[in-house]
């Protein structure tokens, strides 16, 4: 009983230590780099270093909150439960659905396969299944937070509409191709045995513990991939000729968007890793809107994801699948360098 | 005891069969412990999120690698 009050406790004190460091750190930047290491004001070198020393907290702390509030929200959901809201809905409203679930279902790509097998089985349209399948990946917190805090709330908030309408129309138009002759033929063969597991029901101390856990797990996935990333972005700060990506992928040339996508699709990474990259090209001179598809195209359009589908579905399935996805992608591209956010 | 580790090759389902034979050898119980990755078999025990334990044809654990501790109860309370 004594730990249960315990770890109710726990995020309150954590909470206002948080509010503190948070409130301060340009403060405690400046008293790092100036006084503590003594460095001269205004060199390239000093600005760079105080630029990695006030964002990495920065960054950090944002990442913990959210993933920890995430986490939370997350002991709510679970893929039987989607599962079961999305049997029997409307091809529509399926889709929305299913977007929106993607977001707030704990989901990893590793089981993306038996989650698909599931929904069909259930008897799920594959369409409102694709939109969950984009939505997942595609729409991140990590990467959700991290666009937040570097180009404020307004990019943040149009990365998750632009997502979500991407995962509903491609998933509708998916369902409208009747692309389900394009599915490896066993699977609609696949019987699960739905009485599998009881869900327990959880108290909040169980779901704060779950808010623990995640944090522990995914910021010590990513933290290293952060540091790096910021590294990278501290070091481009003043060395690397400005105009340089400006010149290629910049906003006069048409072509900077399908070509970020282009080069997306191999890349592999998790939204944490990439985000830092998008911030450099972005001050070099790349547009938003070719800097959002870059990101969506890497996140949402993996090749490691596509090779792991094949096992259920056939080529012509997947080649319509990216096909789409990209165009959405694209799309939002165009939109937001025309709309010059 | 018949235990199952149903997972398709992830990284956390490899984990959870090391895992498992550590924690069956420290309680000293007899169990065979079988690793199923044939995708059909796993649905068939309506398990859609990997990785996944089976104790005597029950489904006990899904979707998540657990510590050592809880499967030690899982195994204990199967």
């Amino acid at each position: 009983m004594r730990d249960r009050f315990k770890i109710l406790l726990w995020p309150f004190v954590l909470l206002a230590l948080w509010i503190l460091i948070y409130n301060n750190l340009h403060e405690i930047a400046d008293l790092v780099v100036y006084r503590l290491m003594g460095l001269k004001e205004g060199t390239h070198l000093t600005e760079s270093i105080w630029f990695f020393i006030f964002e990495v907290p920065k960054v950090m702390l944002l990442l913990v909150l959210i993933v920890f509030i995430v986490g939370v929200i997350r002991s709510w959901f679970s893929a039987e439960k989607t599962r079961k809201a999305l049997e029997g809905k409307s091809l529509f409203a399926g889709n929305v659905m299913a977007s929106v679930l993607g977001i707030l279902t704990p989901f990893c790509s590793c089981s993306a396969i038996p989650l698909f097998l599931g929904f069909v089985e259930a008897g799920i349209p594959i369409g409102v299944t694709f939109s969950f399948l984009i939505a997942a990946p595609l729409i991140n917190e990590v990467a959700l937070i991290l666009l937040a805090g570097l180009f404020g709330w307004k990019v943040a908030v149009i990365y998750v509409v632009t997502g979500l309408t991407i995962a509903i129309v491609s998933g509708f138009v998916i369902e409208k191709l009747k692309l389900q002759k394009y599915v490896a033929d066993w699977v609609f063969q696949v019987k699960a045995n739905h009485a599998a597991m009881e869900e327990q029901e959880l108290t909040l101390a169980d779901r704060i513990q779950v808010g623990f856990d995640t944090v522990k797990e995914i910021v010590g996935k990513i933290w290293i991939y952060i540091l790096i990333g910021i590294a990278v972005g501290a070091g481009a700060h003043g060395y690397v000729p400005e105009d340089y990506l400006a010149r290629i992928m910049g906003e006069g040339s048409w072509y900077a968007v399908p070509l970020a996508i282009l080069l997306g699709v191999p890349l592999y990474s998790n939204a944490a890793g990439i985000i830092p990259i998008v911030a450099v090209l972005m001050e070099k001179g790349v547009t938003l809107g070719t800097a959002l598809a870059f990101m969506m195209s890497v996140i949402g359009l993996s090749l490691p994801e596509i090779i792991i589908l094949k096992k259920v579905l056939k080529w012509q399935f997947i080649a319509i699948f990216v096909a789409i996805v990209a165009t959405g992608i694209t799309m939002v591209g165009f939109l937001f360098n025309l709309l010059h956010l | 005891m018949e235990i199952k580790v149903l997972g398709t090759g992830c990284a956390k389902c490899k984990k959870l069969e090391e895992l498992t034979r550590n924690v069956v050898a420290e309680m000293g119980v007899e169990a065979t412990i079988e690793k199923v990755e044939d995708i059909y078999k796993i649905m068939q025990f309506g398990v859609m999120r990997t990785p996944g334990l089976v104790v005597n044809g029950k489904v006990v654990l899904s979707g998540k690698l657990p510590g050592t501790s809880e499967l030690k109860e899982l195994l204990e309370n199967a």
